[in-house]
């Protein structure tokens, strides 16, 4: 492995249970930031609950969760709530779209700045000055965001209307606009088609190579994981199977039988 | 909100202004003119009920962000209201306050106690919030009733009418003006609310609260300052009755005028400001419409008069059942797509999906 790289975010025997079921088997693993780390694994694996352990929606029983600030400093997430490790700078999408439904493509994104906008009901319910500014420069961002991913023709649809695709696009945008240093992306292609995968893997590297963001996505589409990954993790029944570089893990005996099969692995695979 | 051709927003302020299009500048300044020539032709059985619909304007707006906006149902709005009425008339009668001070102050004093009742919100929602509300209603209602050394329990309390520049609003008339504008002051507070950071978190923790926390949103904290901005508004709706009646009885605020609120955010629109206006306009002149009906029916049919009361409860049920089945997003929603008819009146298009 290779060890000097600026760690982002490090997961230490990270151990979650629900009743009876331990879903997570002490995880340990490393974000190296500035890297794009797939995350892999059969269904029921864990991959979506590390997600929800970083991003504060579940508590691991035991186990920490460390984040390397951009500026260098070191936060353990595992006693935070959500709301405080968005504030850190940790942005995520989800497999079934969580966004606001009844609100424009504008106000989700808007949403998006809330972490970065100062403002209360009163200076709100006035919206003079001061106020008046901030919404002004966040939207200066949100235009950013909207005109990086060509959503300008749906900016002031209802998203609830939206086709699905749309829909995972505006949810990428939202986290994009908090201006993340980690980006949990959970199955960001699902169900799409080859030409909406192809976008969205367009975004995730511009995202990933023009705004710095780090990326940590999960995803069953191999084709598109061996593309864009700079390295992949491999879990199994809650615990890490194998992690290397897309051709190390193609290659690796452990996980072309838990997972990948005969198609992708070996020499003939890919 | 769809933007017409040739209107062109070239800076974000514009564009984020309440009444975008030229059409509805116009339509805003008809209701206006309206509402400032509406006294001098009214009678004052009209200028009554104007003065009701705007308090219940006011209270209407302030359940809207609470129910509406931030979906946190409450059953509390009666309690809450006496919160209001009762706070501005004892600060006035007990300590003397100017009837402003006392106004604000209960508004205050109904936001912190809104907040208290909302702690419950942490855990509870849906159903199960509606009926820790419902605790707060009984729970007030039952020391408003019973703190007699404070409250005067059940005897009336008799406040003073405002004094405003030396001219007592002792009349319909002249308290007209002061509920317009407090109704006005509601209405544009809130609307700029909902165009700013705060108003977006209320409808974020509605729509989705999981991704409202992870987006950043301090979803508890939220639902409280949800709770203490609606009460805010609850407050000063019952403090408005208190100036308006002089008289306040806690009769006025039980369990059935929260309803009688819920009904009308629902037939208005729920998340809505306009539709606030429209729910207590409604629900007020519906009782009004009935009556008068009696009135009329008195010497040609007695029996039907006579059966009146009951079918004012009955038609009030009827229009909530009917609006929930035909057009659950109320009379704002109607009045969209009059609207939406005639903005391309005489042809048919259909405007773009889900655009407003």
């Amino acid at each position: 492995m290779d060890g000097d790289h600026a760690v982002g975010l490090s997961l230490e025997g990270v151990t979650l249970r629900f009743g009876g079921v331990t879903a997570l088997k002490g995880v340990a693993l490393e974000v190296h930031a500035g890297e794009l780390l797939a995350l892999i694994g059969p269904n029921g694996a864990g991959k979506t609950s590390i997600l929800n352990c970083v991003s504060g929606l579940y508590r691991p029983q035991s186990g920490s969760i460390t984040l390397q600030s951009r500026g260098g400093r070191r936060i353990p997430l595992h006693d935070l709530a959500p709301h405080q490790i968005a504030r850190l700078g940790i942005a995520r999408t989800f497999q079934n779209i969580e966004l606001f439904a009844h609100m424009t493509v504008l106000d989700n994104l808007m949403l998006g700045r809330h972490v970065h906008m100062a403002g209360g009901v009163i200076s709100g319910g006035l919206f003079w000055g001061k106020q008046r500014a901030i919404e002004i420069e966040n939207r200066v961002r949100v235009e950013a965001v909207i005109d990086f991913m060509n959503l300008e023709s749906i900016r002031r649809a209802t998203v609830g209307s939206l086709p699905y695709g749309k829909q995972k696009l505006v949810e990428l945008a939202r986290a994009l606009a908090l201006d993340p240093q980690i980006l949990l992306l959970d199955e960001p292609m699902a169900g799409m088609n080859t030409e909406e995968k192809e976008s969205m893997a367009r975004f995730i590297l511009d995202a990933h190579e023009e705004w710095g963001v780090t990326p940590v996505m999960i995803d069953h589409d191999m084709d598109v994981v061996m593309d864009i990954a700079d390295r992949v993790v491999v879990l199994d029944f809650g615990a890490v199977l194998a992690v290397g570089s897309p051709e190390e893990i193609r290659e690796n005996p452990k996980v072309i039988e838990a997972y990948l099969g005969q198609e992708f692995g070996g020499e003939g695979g890919g | 909100m769809t933007i017409e051709c040739g209107v062109f927003h070239t800076t974000y302020e514009s564009d984020m202004g309440l009444r975008r299009l030229p059409t509805e500048r116009i339509r805003l300044g008809l209701f206006l003119i309206f509402i400032v020539v509406f006294p001098f032709l009214a009678t004052p059985y009209w200028l009554n009920l104007g003065n009701q619909i705007a308090i219940a304007t006011v209270g209407a707006i302030g359940l809207n962000i609470l129910v509406g906006y931030t979906g946190q149902i409450s059953l509390g709005q009666g309690a809450f209201m006496a919160v209001g009425a009762y706070s501005a008339g004892l600060l006035t009668l007990r300590a003397g306050l100017p009837w402003g001070v006392s106004i604000f102050l209960a508004c205050l004093i109904t936001s912190a106690v809104g907040s208290f009742f909302g702690i419950p919100s942490l855990r509870l929602k849906g159903l199960y919030l509606a009926i820790a509300t419902l605790a707060a209603q009984e729970i007030i209602e039952w020391v408003v009733t019973h703190w007699t050394a404070v409250t005067g329990g059940t005897d009336a309390l008799v406040v003073p009418a405002p004094e405003l520049f030396g001219l007592r609003l002792n009349t319909d008339f002249r308290f007209y003006w002061l509920a317009v504008i407090l109704a006005g002051a509601t209405a544009l507070f809130t609307a700029n609310l909902f165009r700013s950071k705060v108003g977006r978190a209320f409808v974020a923790v509605r729509d989705q609260d999981v991704a409202a926390s992870v987006i950043g949103v301090n979803v508890f904290r939220y639902k409280l300052l949800a709770f203490a901005t609606s009460s805010f508004f609850v407050g000063l709706a019952g403090a408005m009755i208190a100036y308006y009646r002089n008289i306040i009885t806690w009769e006025r605020f039980t369990l059935e005028t929260s309803i009688i609120y819920l009904a009308m955010i629902i037939v208005g629109g729920l998340g809505t400001i306009r539709g606030s206006l429209f729910g207590a306009a409604l629900i007020t002149l519906l009782p009004a419409f009935i009556s008068s009906l009696g009135r009329g029916l008195q010497d040609s049919a007695p029996a039907v008069a006579a059966q009146l009361p009951n079918i004012q409860q009955a038609a009030f049920g009827i229009v909530i059942i009917l609006f929930l089945v035909f057009e659950p997003e109320g009379l704002s929603k109607l009045w969209r797509n009059v609207k939406d008819y005639f903005h391309v009146w005489p042809f048919a298009y259909r405007r773009g999906n889900g655009e407003r």
